[in-house]
Order: structure tokens, then sequence, then C-alpha cells
């Protein structure tokens, strides 16, 4: 290819580098409200750098007004959603690529359309069936479906890659006496760390970001995960004396931390998740 | 006989391993699925049980229920100009991060993380900037001597400010649309370039033809993704401290709508029908996506 100029080189950076900037201002205007005082939140012209930097007001937040225990309720909720989708997915994917049964593709197949329907039509059913089975406000609407391969696009990520591995190996561990639970979890998963990655930040960033489903099926305060936790607040907090938006940027900095954190260590397996998605359509 | 022992063993494992999706996939998705289809033409309160009045909620809707076409119109207006303007910065920015860029990393790092944040922080944090009163956007307008309008309590400008808070997270598309580009061949930009294609002709006559799959694609995704928003217009309403969809059914989305139809009025068979209205628009994009899909690649 050409060189580019020096100008090109100019349009090119900087259309980038402001890009970026328009970017980031939420986010760094989230951060330095949450350290501000309430008038500093309040100030008109914006005060960018707080005169003193308001930590407490995370403390404020996570132990005066419970957070600390939303934020226990929404990693228990999402460590369990991992744990199943990683365990019922796996399971299944084994079954699709590597054990005959006459109908299995049959059976894929159903399972792949099942993706293509919104979950707008199952939740009313499924409200009716966790409400007689006595489990709304309680957790398990939430978690369960997890454990039994709600996660479709896992599966299909996974078979797809179990598709990959030599059958040598499943027929090597089959005369040496290894029953398809141990091939699966001896063999298949050790070799298969990378998408097992993709699948469980995909899970975690689901699970922690969800808002339909705490919504629908969590009615008592304390059972609150971050998401209803924050609108709450905020509902509450406004009606008595105006929105405290510097304690609102704090706890929406707390939520927004894991997912940064976990984008940043899993960055690969995110861009190739979602670009396969896209490429294989 | 070994071989047929052989497959009754490999059936048992497949029904032991796969039996936990499959089960999922029968109790969570075609039962509940069935059930609502049925739902949709009952008149149902939860406390009484579902009452057959075949097409009623169907022709309710689309005769008389003051809120339906509205959230129609919002759900429309937001595909229609929500998805192309996301879609357009997506792909700009992915050719820009095509150049052989240095920190390329850093910028599609900078670029694709706000479309993964939490909806719900992420819309409290733009109402916090578009805010009437106290909000960075109006008070950086005043700078160059514009009054902002009052954003999120205009009943003009909260869809607007909706569509432009959710441009932050384009970056889905963008990965997308960079995984497409890195397919097309240089070897076809250099025979362009020798045949006298000045910058734009090669972007129109090589990489849009190439990426069309690409772009169609996202398109089809991105119009799923609206007719289904609803985190965003929900907490746009929670969070000012309003009934959502407000104001005045301004943000009223579809699903919106469906969600406080079945859950704040319990009017189950009514959001029945809705949902499977808009199951029917789903299926058939899905199916436009196959068949249009492979239409449209070109070799």
């Amino acid at each position: 290819m050409e060189r580019r100029s020096t100008i090109q080189n100019i349009i090119l950076y900087g259309t980038l580098i402001a890009g970026s900037f328009v970017m980031l201002i939420p986010l760094a205007w989230m951060i330095v409200t949450s350290l501000k005082t309430f008038p500093e939140a309040m100030a008109d012209p914006p005060v960018w750098i707080p005169e003193k930097l308001q930590w407490e007001n995370y403390r404020t937040a996570f132990r005066d007004f419970h957070f600390i225990g939303y934020l226990r309720n929404s990693m228990f909720i999402t460590a369990l959603n991992v744990a199943g989708t990683l365990f019922s997915c796996t399971m299944a994917a084994y079954a699709f690529a590597c054990l005959n049964f006459k109908y299995k593709n049959l059976l894929f197949g159903l399972l792949m359309a099942g993706m293509m329907l919104p979950g707008q039509v199952t939740i009313i059913p499924l409200f009716m069936l966790y409400s007689k089975m006595g489990w709304v406000n309680t957790y398990l609407p939430l978690i369960v479906p997890s454990w039994l391969g709600a996660n479709v696009f896992g599966i299909f990520l996974l078979r797809q890659f179990f598709l990959t591995i030599p059958r040598d190996y499943i027929e090597a561990a089959r005369i040496d006496g290894a029953s398809e639970w141990t091939i699966l979890w001896r063999v298949y998963v050790p070799l298969s760390t990378p998408v097992l990655m993709t699948v469980t930040v995909f899970t975690f960033m689901g699970s922690w970001n969800d808002l339909w489903g705490p919504l629908i099926f969590l009615h008592e305060e304390t059972m609150y995960t971050m998401p209803i936790g924050l609108l709450n607040f905020i509902a509450i907090a406004g009606q008595a004396q105006g929105t405290p938006w510097q304690l609102v940027m704090a706890v929406s900095t707390i939520m927004v931390v894991p997912i940064i954190v976990i984008f940043f260590l899993a960055q690969r397996r995110f861009i190739e998740g979602i670009a396969s998605a896209g490429v294989k359509g | 006989m070994k071989l047929h022992q052989e497959r009754l063993r490999e059936g048992i494992w497949f029904f032991l391993m796969a039996g936990p999706a499959l089960l999922g996939f029968l109790f969570l998705v075609l039962g509940p699925m069935l059930y609502s289809f049925y739902l949709s033409f009952t008149s149902y309160n939860v406390v009484d049980p579902p009452r057959w009045v075949g097409a009623e909620n169907y022709l309710y809707l689309i005769k008389d229920d003051p809120s339906f076409w509205p959230s129609v119109k919002v759900t429309l207006i937001y595909a229609g100009v929500q998805i192309p303007l996301s879609l357009m910065i997506a792909l700009g920015i992915a050719l820009l991060l095509n150049n052989r860029v240095k920190a390329l990393g850093a910028f599609r790092t900078i670029f694709y993380l706000p479309s993964l944040l939490p909806a719900t922080a992420s819309v409290v944090i733009w109402i916090w900037i578009f805010h009437p009163n106290y909000g960075l956007l109006n008070e950086l307008l005043a700078n160059f001597g514009v009054t902002g309008p009052a954003w999120l309590n205009s009943t003009t400008w909260a869809l607007p400010a909706l569509i432009i808070m959710t441009l932050w997270s384009f970056g889905g598309a963008m990965i997308v649309f960079l995984a497409g580009l890195q397919g097309v061949p240089r070897g076809l930009y250099e025979a362009a370039e020798i045949d006298g294609a000045n910058a734009w002709h090669r972007f129109r006559h090589v990489t849009i033809p190439i990426l069309s799959p690409v772009i169609f694609f996202n398109l089809v995704m991105g119009v799923i993704g609206a007719m289904k928003v609803f985190d965003q217009a929900y907490v746009f309403g929670a969070a000012m401290d309003k009934v959502p969809g407000g104001p005045a059914r301004a943000t009223l989305f579809y699903v919106l709508h469906l969600f406080q139809t079945a859950f704040n009025y319990f009017h189950m068979g009514l959001a029945s029908a809705m949902a499977w209205m808009l199951f029917a628009v789903i299926a058939l994009l899905t199916w436009l996506n196959f068949r249009l899909g492979k239409k449209w690649v070109h070799h």
C-alpha cells in the first residue's frame, strides 16, 4: 500500500483521538461526579476537578443505602449463572458434537431456532409457571435456566469448537476405558479454554447487566440486584430531596468497573466472539 | 451385536449430557411458547382462569388500544434513525482503524467498551449529562449562547436524546465491520489503484460490494435489536423519577408497552398477543436475513 502523507496522518489520528475523547467523556464525568459534594455536582458552571475528593460518597452509598447488599446479590446470581452455563452448555455441546444419536441434528436445529424466539413471548407463561412453583421473589427464576442450557449461543460456540478437536482423542480414550464423562472433562474441556473464556465473559455480562429478569421476579428490596437497586434509589431519593447525583454516579461506577476489568482481562475473547457471530452469521 | 450395544451406549450418554439443555428447551422455550400462543387468544388477569376471546386481543390492539400505534411509531422512528446513524459511525471508525493504525488495540478498546456496559448504568450517566438544569450538555451549549432544550422533559426532544445516548454503543457493529474489512483482499485495492480509481471509487466499488453481506447482517441485527429495546427506555423514564415511557408516551417503546401491559396492568392475554406480533416481525426479518443475505454476497 501507498504511504500516507503527513496531512492524511493528521486527519486520521485527529479523527480517532477526537472520537476517543467523545467516547470517554461520559465515563470521566461519571467518575468525577462520584467524587464531588452535592453542591459541586449541581454547580454551574460545571466543576471538573472537585476541591476535595469525596471518597466517602462510596461509603455512604454502599453502607447507608444498602448497595453492599445489592452488590452481593448481583455477584451471587452472576457467579451461579456462569457456573450453570459452563456446566450445561459444555455437556450439551459435547453431546451434539461427539455422540451419535439418530435425531441429534434435528434436535440441534430446534435448539438453534429457539434462539430466534424473543424472550417476550415466553415470559408470561414462565411467570405463571414460576408463580405456581412459588419461585417468584426468589433467585431461582434468574438462575435455574442457565443450568438448563438457556445460553444456546454458548452451546453453539462450544459445539463448533469441539468439532475441530480430532476424533482420535475420543477413540483412544474409549479404548483406554474412559467414560464419556471423563473424556469430556479430562480431554475436551482442558483443550477448550479459549472458547470457555468467551462463553464465560458473555454470560457474566448478560447476567450482571440484566434488568428485565430482576424487574419481573424480584419484589423485595433486600433481594435487589445492582441495576434495580440503582433505579429504586433514584426514585426514592428523588422524592425526598432531589436526586443525589454524586451517590448515583458512585454506584454507577461500581456497576461498570467489573465489566471494564473483565473486558481488559479477556479482550480478545470478546472481540473474537462478536466478530465470529457476525462473520459466520 | 456389538455395534448395536455401542449405539445404545452412545444414545444413553447423549441424553444424559444433552438432557439439561433438552429439558430446558422443552419447559422453558417450547412449552411456554405454545402456551403463550394460546394465551394470546384469551383474556387473562392472573386471578381468574384464562377465558377464550378469539382474535379480540389482536383486533383491540390494532383498532382501539390508545398506546399500541404510538409505541410502534416510537420503535420505528428509533429503528429508522438510530440504526443508520450507528451503522455509519461504526463503518466509518472501522474504515479508519483498518488503516494500519498505531495503538490499534487501544482505539478499538475505547470505541468498543461503552457497548458492553450495563444499559442501566450508561443511560443513568447520559441522563445526568442531558439533565435540563444541571446537565453538562446544556451548560456546554450555554457557552455558545445556545439555550438547550429540556431534553428529557420535552415530548419533542426526549426520543432524540435517547437516540443520541444509545449511539454511544455502536461498538459491536464496528467489531463486525472490522472483521469483515480484514477479509477484503489487499490485491483488489492495488488493482483498482492501478486502474486509476481514487479513494472514493475504491470504497464504492471494492469495499462496499465485498462488505455488503456484513452490512446487511448488521442492519438486520440492528433492526431486531431495535424492536426489542427495553432497558434503555425503562431506565430513561425511571431514572427521571417518572413513569417509564414518558413524557406523554414519547419514549414508549413496543416492548416497554408490552411489559407494562403484562406486569403493571396484568392484561396477560393482550400482552401475549403483542409478543406474538413482535415475534412475527422478527421471524420475517430473520428469514429475510437468510434469503437476501445469500443473494447479496458479491464475488
